[in-house]
């Protein structure tokens, strides 16, 4: 083969790669990349969804949608909120995810349909899983606080959805808990579970019988084969996980939106993007806050990165 | 007794706690094994099981006894069923017309998609061409970033052209949304393919196209399939821009949309609903099954071919 044949092929290959690929960019570049670059502007504008045929890009530009959002106590709160909730979703989600895998890793009959069905919460519909739940929990005629009251000896049904918080005494102390974020959290981690126990399952399956039984041989117990020999080996599994779990979790709409609307101290960002945008109309605001939560995600990321680069070189 | 017998014995000694510590730990992981294992199951199943159960009731009687959860063969109400399927005008809440509108939006978005990511996927998997590695970095990145982020703009443009409300117009919103992944997930498993199949296919005078038409497309074919549920179900479960783009026209409802505009109406009573919720999550989960058998069967005919 001549040297100018071979560059024509590489050539035409470059040339039928770039045409496959050109759809699909085209897609990203249009409805994704460009639609977020016009964010940025829309965040430096003072933009109305009523007045939004005047809307041009050579508008007015100012930092007043960012000076309103920062200056907004309800902002400060609703970041707050969506970082407890996606730290303890994470962790709910994940812990219980390492437990259902740990508990199913060694077979039985059944085995099969079993770890299909533990898969049920992630695969439905959200709209559905948030409605059975809200029924559940609903005070009036709810199995929850039926089973509640029955068993436990509840003096009074509990809203979980739209009480902000409660006094709970635990040995002697009167504690104030939020159960509405509580039992938002408990919903994130029924819902996302699935999902890390999918992964934590294969990563165990790959895990070398021989290191166990070595540990056997040595005398190691269950416990102490599972912390020095197992959990090392799914370490980097449970982190990357994680990190999904929680950029997930951090930009979740859905379920705080279903369940409760944003209300009884649930308020996350993205609920109040929604809110800025559809009941009050303010794009500007809206997309000046959805940049934030964009931004504090990416610092989030980037000092996440700069732990796994430093544990790596140690 | 010998220093022996001694050493012997008191290794004997550890070995015994040892061994009585371990099996202490291997009879109660035992057992808290299937406590865990049950109590996951009522976990994840329960409430779909209390959704079926609650949809074949009346709502008179889950107020006046919550526990009461068995259908009485006497009193077994499918009538929820009936009026959450017909139309408004027949007095239902139109969930027929929901499913249509579901339907139509996730086929559309599975067609588009597999379009654009097959031929995409290849490339990425398969040619060399200048920006492969930036592109796939791209698509990656989309897939992390907050759908509430994109939802202004896309929110903002499709208003001011007048398009919002258009089930089209929802369809390159999802295909925006579904096709990185799509790439993904089809470029690990062409990166499976041998390519000494597409050399011999391309020395037999077969052009680029006819090999994939050929050779890469019918081996794919099982990946293609699996991806193509995935498409659907994450269509089908959407639910911001549905809200976003539909919600002012009740004849465009999605289900998912259906269901969660309907669920703070005090006029229609929970147990009509929760059949509205099963006939929202019945499509999606058998087809789950489906899917997860397909899976199965892709990987174990490879294996067997060998």
């Amino acid at each position: 083969m001549t040297r100018s044949r071979r560059g024509s092929l590489r050539r035409a290959e470059a040339r039928d790669g770039l045409l496959l690929i050109s759809p699909t960019f085209a897609v990203v570049l249009f409805v994704v990349v460009l639609p977020i670059l016009w964010t940025v502007l829309l965040s430096f504008q003072d933009l109305r969804l009523i007045q939004l045929r005047q809307a041009s890009i050579f508008g007015d530009y100012s930092l007043d949608n960012f000076k309103e959002v920062f200056a907004s106590d309800g902002f400060w709160t609703s970041l707050r909120t969506t970082l407890i909730y996606s730290v303890l979703g994470t962790a709910a989600a994940v812990g219980l995810g390492l437990v259902a895998s740990l508990a199913l890793r060694r077979n039985f009959r059944g085995r099969g349909v079993v770890r299909a069905l533990m898969l049920l919460p992630y695969v439905a519909p959200v709209v559905a899983a948030t409605f059975v739940w809200s029924v559940m929990l609903n005070p009036q005629f709810g199995i929850i606080n039926y089973w509640g009251a029955k068993f436990l000896g509840w003096d009074e049904p509990i809203a979980f959805l739209s009480q902000r918080s409660a006094e709970v005494s635990i040995l002697g102390l009167d504690v104030e808990v939020p159960v509405a974020l509580l039992t938002v959290i408990f919903f994130e981690m029924w819902r996302s579970f699935p999902f890390a126990f999918l992964f934590i399952t294969a990563r165990l399956q790959a895990v070398p019988g021989s290191m166990e039984e070595a540990a056997l041989v040595d005398g190691a117990t269950p416990t102490q084969r599972f912390r020095h020999v197992v959990l090392p080996q799914l370490m980097p599994t449970i982190a990357v996980l994680a990190l999904l779990r929680f950029i997930w979790t951090f930009n979740n709409f859905d379920d705080i939106y279903l369940l409760t609307g944003g209300g009884a101290g649930t308020e996350v960002v993205s609920v109040r993007v929604f809110d800025y945008l559809t009941a009050r109309g303010d794009i500007g605001a809206a997309s000046a806050m959805a940049l934030v939560l964009a931004g504090v995600l990416m610092v989030l990321v980037g000092i996440y990165f700069r732990f796994a680069a430093r544990e790596e070189v140690a | 007794m010998s220093t022996a017998q001694q050493a012997s014995k008191s290794r004997g000694s550890t070995q015994r706690s040892r061994m009585s510590r371990d099996s202490v730990e291997t009879r109660v992981l035992g057992v808290l094994r299937w406590v865990v294992i049950a109590g996951l199951l009522v976990l994840t199943v329960f409430p779909f099981l209390y959704m079926v159960l609650l949809s074949v009731k009346d709502l008179g009687a889950v107020i006046q006894d919550p526990g009461n959860l068995l259908p009485d063969a006497d009193s077994l109400d499918l009538s929820t069923y009936s009026e959450v399927l017909k139309s408004t005008a027949d007095g239902g809440q139109g969930f027929l017309g929901f499913m249509r509108n579901s339907a139509v939006l996730a086929v559309s978005t599975v067609l588009v998609t597999l379009l654009f990511a097959i031929p995409g996927s290849y490339a990425v998997s398969r040619l060399r061409f200048p920006g492969s590695r930036q592109v796939s970095v791209l698509f990656l990145a989309v897939y992390l970033f907050p759908s509430i982020l994109l939802a202004v703009p896309l929110f903002v443009f499709f208003t001011k052209v007048g398009l919002r409300g258009s089930l089209a117009a929802l369809v390159i919103v999802y295909v925006s949304q579904t096709v990185a992944v799509s790439i993904y997930m089809l470029r690990n498993y062409f990166e499976t393919i041998p390519v000494s199949l597409e050399e011999s296919a391309a020395l037999d005078g077969a052009g680029r196209l006819g090999t994939m038409r050929h050779i890469s497309l019918p081996l794919a074919m099982p990946a293609i399939m699996a991806n193509a549920l995935f498409v659907f179900m994450i269509a089908w479960n959407e639910f911001l821009f549905a809200l976003l783009f539909l919600v002012e026209e009740r004849s465009r409802w999605t289900v998912s949309l259906g269901l969660s505009q309907l669920a703070g109406s005090i006029e229609i009573p929970t147990t009509v609903l929760m059949a509205g919720s099963v006939i929202l999550t019945v499509p999606i989960v058998a087809l789950f099954f489906a899917s997860e058998r397909l899976l199965t069967e892709g990987l174990t005919s490879g294996a067997e071919k060998g």
